[in-house]
């Protein structure tokens, strides 16, 4: 292990040990704060009960985060190819991100209803900007000179897309879909706190209202978790992909 | 023959160029000599078509056209190869990119690997090789745009002095082995009276040819003929002046 993910490691137990100290020395009732390991004893001895709104959330965000791919893609490289669809476009997407998504959260539930579909869509919408930008970003970024050498070669728009302005991009549009992973969680768990029968936002509520405090401490764990595992996925694809130093 | 007419540029209606005229004859060296910053990189930006030109003619093999876009092949100070491409597919890209038999390219890349130094280094990539090698990647793949005509635009002032030396001698191989028609923009004297038949010195601002000097001297030359000496402190003279007046 490298010195600086020792000093993390060792701040965080120096955090877990002042709390789980803190919570017994003033006799802290568990409904109110428990200590941590109160809490990985419930993630791990409830995981049964836990698990299948992990599976749902983790389902609704990984939708979320296929569609913002399948539409963010497309449109970012149709903005890049016509200036005129980026002029035309991007007020709608400024503004877009001036909308509080989370105000947005209780139409979703009327329009789309309490299942996955408005749960989805909130995850999409909030992955989809990061992505779209960054990339665009990176397509743009591509050095003129390289342009003009494909210019000369007679290169299609296709051709100079595929070959050159695609690999340019993806270090700019991985670190958009970093960005878009990690927030897609609170996408999700917004949408199911407004309404929802399953996920792990509904299972939070559901033991909120019980002062179950342990069980909500678990479920924010296991979905910093999957949070964790996206992230680092993401960084391992990344890895796969890109291999060259520019 | 290719041959530019009063050719002009202008910006914010200042002249980069406004009478610029050049005859290349086919097969023969030409290069441009001027200081950095004279609107070297704009004459051939005007000359390929990536900006467009505001006035003049060209004209290549007696056709006039509007720029030379689609009849040359490019050399830039930087390699400009592809950072994910091997050495190999870098060379194949002019191929690629115009839907080339691939298998013939391939072949014919591949001799060109040999023939320039470069073989074994194939399936290398880019930041695996020598600025040097990456260069004369760069030389491979612009000959593997197939085209008769080449524009260098200073194609090798980004490398140090030894290395420069031996891709001079590469250089030279594109006119005696390739029989291309070369114009090639440099800053350094060495390198035009090395390379060239003629040796075109501009004046800065507005860009103009303010000597031609004609080499008829067989190549490849040594650095202390004596011919070449006396031309170059001329040359240099004549650069020294036009910086003072």
């Amino acid at each position: 292990m490298t010195r600086t993910g020792m000093i993390a490691l060792g701040l965080i137990g120096l955090i877990l040990a002042g709390w789980e100290g803190a919570v017994k020395i003033w006799a802290v009732p568990v409904f109110i704060l428990p200590p941590p390991s109160r809490i990985l004893e419930t993630a791990v001895v409830q995981a049964p009960q836990i698990l299948p709104h992990a599976a749902v959330t983790g389902a609704e965000i990984c939708l979320g985060i296929f569609l913002a791919l399948v539409t963010a893609i497309p449109l970012a490289v149709a903005m890049f190819a016509k200036p005129m669809v980026e002029k035309a476009l991007s007020p709608f997407l400024v503004a877009s991100q001036a909308i509080p998504v989370f105000a947005l959260a209780p139409l979703l539930v009327i329009w789309l209803g309490y299942g996955m579909a408005s749960k989805v869509f909130m995850a999409w919408i909030i992955i989809f900007f990061p992505i779209t930008v960054s990339l665009l970003q990176g397509l743009k970024s591509c050095d003129p000179e390289y342009r003009t050498l494909f210019t000369l070669m007679g290169a299609s728009f296709f051709k100079t897309l595929t070959l050159l302005y695609w690999p340019w991009a993806l270090p700019q549009f991985f670190a958009g879909l970093r960005v878009g992973v990690s927030v897609a969680t609170i996408g999700a768990v917004i949408g199911e706190w407004v309404g929802a029968q399953q996920g792990l936002g509904f299972l939070m509520i559901q033991s909120n209202a019980r002062l179950q405090t342990p069980l909500v401490f678990a479920a924010i764990l296991w979905l910093a978790a999957m949070g964790l595992i996206l992230w680092t996925l993401v960084g391992l694809l990344e890895k796969k992909i890109i291999t060259w130093k520019s | 023959m290719l041959r530019i007419t009063d050719l002009a540029k202008y910006y914010d209606g200042q002249p980069v160029f406004s009478k610029m005229g050049l005859q290349l004859p086919e097969g023969s060296f030409q290069v441009l000599l001027g200081p950095s910053g004279c609107g070297k990189t704009t004459f051939f930006n005007t000359l390929t078509g990536v900006t467009s030109k505001d006035a003049g003619t060209i004209s290549w093999q007696g056709k006039a056209v509007d720029h030379l876009g689609r009849l040359c092949a490019y050399m830039h100070q930087k390699d400009l190869l592809l950072p994910w491409f091997s050495l190999m597919d870098n060379a194949l890209l002019p191929a690629r990119t115009r839907g080339r038999n691939m298998a013939a390219a391939r072949d014919r890349a591949g001799e060109l690997f040999f023939r320039l130094g470069l073989k074994g280094y194939e399936s290398h990539r880019p930041d695996q090789v020598s600025g040097g090698m990456r260069q004369r990647c760069a030389l491979v793949r612009t000959l593997m745009f197939d085209r008769d005509l080449i524009l260098l635009d200073e194609p090798l002032s980004a490398l140090d002095a030894i290395t420069r030396q031996r891709l001079q001698h590469l250089l030279l191989l594109l006119q005696t082995e390739f029989a291309k028609t070369i114009l090639m923009i440099t800053h350094d004297v060495d390198e035009a009276l090395l390379l060239a038949d003629d040796i075109f010195v501009l004046s800065p601002m507005p860009m103009g040819i303010s000597r031609h000097i004609k080499l008829d001297l067989p190549k490849p030359r040594a650095f202390d003929d004596p011919h070449l000496l006396h031309t170059k402190a001329d040359i240099l003279a004549h650069l020294v002046k036009g910086e003072a007046a």
